[in-house]
């Protein structure tokens, strides 16, 4: 793998210089490359980065298992999968801006990326609606946190109609749903931060791409903010059914 | 050539500088914040770091300061506690962790591959405006009150106990940790897709090689440090409970967190001064390397264990004993990749034409200091001594060893070896000789006495002890005050030969490796074509052929 | 892994052939996957999260969460190998890629190793 860089930097040096090669590599081959190779290094470091916070919810999750499974009844299902449609649908669209641009359809290519904008927005439209949800029942760790829902499950009527299972915990117990919150406001807030300076970066493609800097041949911008999209969806997806999904049944 | 010395300058006379050079090619402030050139961004870093390294040097002499007497009485004891943290943090994540990379690394890397810049030339100066912003954040939190958790910001201290600076301490070293996240990526790609044609893996000088390792430790562990502080951070503002056992979270899984990054930054901090030492024993040894292949891949080793071993910081707080026992094990392991380099140096000295210049003088430093603050690391890890050591003074004597004795012995014969290929101009060789047998000699002085501190049991971050450590405690402080003279005198003569060194030429160590074959200082883009590599690292035969072939064209 | 080697260096060769302007040069050397593909992984991701959240109505006892995640690496895999081209990628990438999860898991396992024998006790 060392020596055919080597190799094809030879073959090519006769070629003119495209504008958008940098001037201290020898050929575009090289540059995209070592861009590509670059954001896939990013990456790796994002998923140490996420990798501390599933650590801690793997441990905590088995420490405090009834506190875990009764908190994760107050997510709804419903929000979840939609969003979860959501952004796998923005990746789609992602995927298939990266393949404008390759072959170069500058419209369709403005139109992949205004829509993964848009599911972006939505994806963090409906986090909000959630987010708020957890506020008015005092489920935000830190700003008044409330207990009633776990101490006393039929208080909380529209979730115990869904699990009419859920026994009331002791307080000790009850408390450390609080923890369950933290981690899930720390797992899906870091995810959302994500999904707000992607978004911002989408705006910047955008509005390059209305004026054709993308379809001339140099991808490798839309391609590697593709990657960073779609790792993102990555996170969400395993996200989803670590906090929605696996504790329906105890 | 005389017997004492390899150093071939051009004649004084008619010597100059080259008149085109990455210095002096463009002029301004503006010019050197907003350049993308490797080297001048190597030099900001330069600058930069000496900086912080003065206010944690200042630190530590404070802190010998207080502990000439047992009772606290030059300052009070919160104050000590700031100031030994400050120290902590400075020397760490400003000073160690960017030290050799950041400098020696972002100077070198590039014309050692044959590559014109590193790969990510924006990136680069992207990881310096981060660093600088850590920096202005420490200083900002230290001017305000500073932090007194020490520098692991250990949980729940940090969290509930103290009310010091930590959320900007933390959020500083969050940032810095970007700045170390992305010198490191950009070194990986560098030497990956940036080598000269017939730059093959195994021709890399071992300086890239373990630079290689330590940008690997970086890209992996850092952002476990940064998820890390932003728990913490989050604990502090806002409670959320992760690591506070009264709302059921476990403070030791902070400690798990920490030191999964902390224990590589060990590595981070060690690998790049050990690629220096390859470079500097095989250059003044007039050798190739023994064992080449054994060094490089030791030090691919060191940075895969360094992942493996991070819990024998926790044997004491409660940890289960049998991970104990497996991590324990796991710790001594790293001790052969460590012993295949000191061995390998060695060998690579024997039947050598050694020399003694100050680099050569540092490199002896570390090879020996190195290797006592690695054995006593066996002593730590091996469980039972370690209860007895740990939190004491021995601890401090260990990783002041392995950090001072090895990492800035390291540094300084790295910046006397690259001095003239970096500025040009030779450092004044007597006085700096005097400096590195200085710092030897105050090095032990200081931090020898600490290990017999240790194993009677002086414990570690206390402004005041029992009257009995006294004597030892004096030699200390005495051997701080030698060891300051010794990291004094090459600030002043290092500034001194910028103007008045003797003119040092193209390559005044003959030394092999593709930053000795351009001029010094380099070009702008480092070579006027991109060099074909057609023989191994260390091959001073090559060498020799060549500068015959010059010679007779000549 | 060599044939699909060939297949790309084929690629490369008739994408010279056709048309020998440089901009064209790099633009092979991302393997370009055809929209069909995209349109098949797009949509066996949503039918996936459809199955994911059937599998947690069903009462399958400790096997839920093991159920769940299994379909969600099944997923990231999809994503990692067909959006993000890694199938058809470097094995640089795909070393990249193991390693990262490599080290992820080291931090999970030698993390849990202290946390499932705590309860253990002394000796």
């Amino acid at each position: 793998m060392s020596d055919s860089t080597v190799t094809v930097q030879g073959a090519h040096t006769a070629h003119e210089h495209p504008p958008y090669q940098r001037h201290h590599f020898a050929s575009m081959e090289q540059q995209v490359d070592t861009t590509s190779f670059a954001m896939w290094l990013f990456l790796l470091t994002e998923i140490m980065f996420f990798g501390g916070l599933f650590c801690s919810y793997l441990i905590f999750r088995n420490w405090y298992y009834p506190a875990f499974v009764e908190a994760s009844h107050q997510l709804n299902i419903f929000w979840g999968t939609l969003n979860t449609g959501v952004l796998i649908t923005s990746s789609f669209t992602m995927a298939m801006g990266v393949w404008c641009a390759e072959m170069r359809k500058k419209s369709a290519l403005v139109l992949c990326l205004v829509l993964t904008f848009v599911l972006g927005l939505v994806f963090l439209g409906i986090k909000y609606i959630e987010y708020s949800e957890k506020w008015e029942k005092h489920h935000v760790p830190g700003f008044h946190y409330s207990l009633q829902s776990f101490t006393n499950p039929a208080s909380d009527a529209e979730v115990h109609k869904e699990y009419p299972d859920d026994k009331p915990l002791g307080v000790d117990m009850a408390r450390h749903t609080e923890l369950y919150f933290s981690l899930y406001f720390a797992m899906t807030g870091m995810h959302a931060l994500h999904m707000i300076i992607g978004i911002s970066l989408l705006g910047y493609l955008i509005f390059r791409a209305q004026q054709g800097a993308y379809t001339t041949g140099h991808v490798t911008f839309v391609h590697n903010f593709g990657l960073y999209w779609h790792f993102v969806d990555i996170i969400w997806i395993f996200l989803f059914p670590l906090l929605y999904l696996i504790s329906r049944h105890s | 050539m005389s017997t004492d010395t390899i150093v071939r300058l051009p004649d004084q006379a008619t010597a100059r500088i080259p008149k085109v050079n990455f210095l002096s090619k463009e002029n301004g402030l503006l010019s050197w914040l907003l350049t993308s050139d490797h080297k001048r961004i190597a030099t900001l870093y330069l600058i930069s770091i000496t900086f912080f390294f003065a206010i944690g040097g200042t630190l530590a002499g404070l802190i010998r300061l207080e502990l000439l007497t047992p009772q606290s009485d030059l300052m009070a004891a919160d104050t000590y506690n700031k100031v030994f943290s400050m120290h902590g943090i400075i020397m760490v994540f400003l000073f160690l962790v960017p030290s050799v990379p950041a400098t020696l690394g972002n100077f070198l890397i590039p014309i050692m591959i044959g590559a014109k810049d590193l790969a990510l030339p924006k990136v680069n100066l992207l990881s310096w405006y981060l660093y600088m912003i850590a920096g202005v954040m420490v200083l900002y939190s230290m001017i305000t009150g500073g932090v007194d958790t020490g520098w692991t910001f250990t949980v729940p201290l940090s969290t509930h106990y103290v009310n010091t600076n930590v959320i900007t301490t933390g959020l500083a070293i969050f940032v810095a940790g970007f700045s170390s996240v992305f010198t490191g990526l950009n070194f990986i790609v560098t030497i990956h897709k940036m080598r000269a044609p017939g730059m093959t893996w195994f021709r890399l000088p071992l300086f890239v090689w373990s630079n290689y390792a330590a940008s690997i430790l970086m890209v992996l562990g850092t952002p476990v440090l940064a998820i890390t502080l932003v728990l913490v951070v989050l604990e502090r503002g806002f409670g959320i409970g992760v690591f506070d056992p009264s709302k059921g979270g476990d403070p030791i899984l902070f400690q798990h967190l920490f030191w999964f990054y902390s224990h590589p930054a060990v590595y981070i901090m060690i690998l790049p001064g050990m690629g220096v030492i390859s470079e500097v024993v095989s250059t003044f040894a007039r050798k190739r390397v023994f064992g080449y292949t054994a060094v490089a891949f030791s030090s691919v080793a060191i940075a895969v264990f360094a992942f493996f071993v991070w819990e024998h910081h926790m044997f004491i707080m409660g940890v289960s004993n049998y991970s104990t026992l497996v991590f324990s094990l796991l710790t001594m392991l790293v001790a052969v990749p460590s012993a295949i380099k000191i061995f390998n140096w060695s060998f690579t000295l024997y039947k050598g034409s050694i020399t003694f210049e100050t680099p050569m003088l540092y490199s002896f430093g570390f090879m020996g200091l190195f290797t006592i603050g690695g054995l006593t690391g066996v002593f730590l890890a091996s469980t039972g001594t370690d209860i007895h050591l740990t939190e004491t003074y021995f601890i401090v004597a260990h990783f002041h060893f392995v950090m001072v004795g090895g990492m800035l012995m390291a540094f300084l014969s790295g910046i006397h070896f690259w001095w003239p290929k970096w500025t040009g101009r030779m450092y004044p060789e007597k006085i700096s000789q005097l400096a590195a047998l200085i710092t030897f000699i105050g090095f032990n002085f200081t931090f020898f006495p600490q290990f017999l501190l240790g194993t009677l049991g002086m414990p570690r971050r206390y402004a005041a002890y029992p009257a009995e450590f006294q004597v030892l405690n004096v030699f200390s402080t005495a051997g701080a005050s030698i060891l300051g003279i010794g990291y004094l005198l090459p600030i002043l003569y290092l500034t001194w030969s910028l103007k008045y060194g003797e003119i040092a030429g193209d390559n005044p160590w003959q030394a092999t490796g593709l930053e000795w074959q351009i001029q010094s200082p380099p070009l702008t883009e480092n070579f006027t074509e991109i060099p074909v590599v057609d023989h191994d690292a260390y091959d001073y035969e090559w060498l020799e052929k060549k500068e015959k072939e010059v010679s007779s064209v000549g | 892994m060599s044939k699909e080697h060939d297949q790309n260096q084929h690629h490369d060769h008739t994408g010279h052939d056709h048309d020998p302007g440089e901009q064209d040069v790099h633009d092979s050397l991302n393997h370009i996957v055809p929209p069909r593909i995209y349109i098949i992984i797009g949509a066996s991701l949503l039918v996936l999260t459809g199955v994911t959240v059937w599998a947690s109505f069903v009462d399958m006892g400790v096997f839920n969460p093991v159920v769940a995640l299994a379909i969600a690496c099944f997923k990231a895999s999809l994503v990692v190998l067909f959006f993000m081209h890694v199938k058809y990628s470097s094995k640089l990438t795909k070393l990249t890629v193991f390693s990262g999860l490599f080290t992820f898991a080291v931090l999970i396992a030698l993390t849990l190793a202290d946390y499932a024998t705590r309860a253990w006790g002394r000796w």
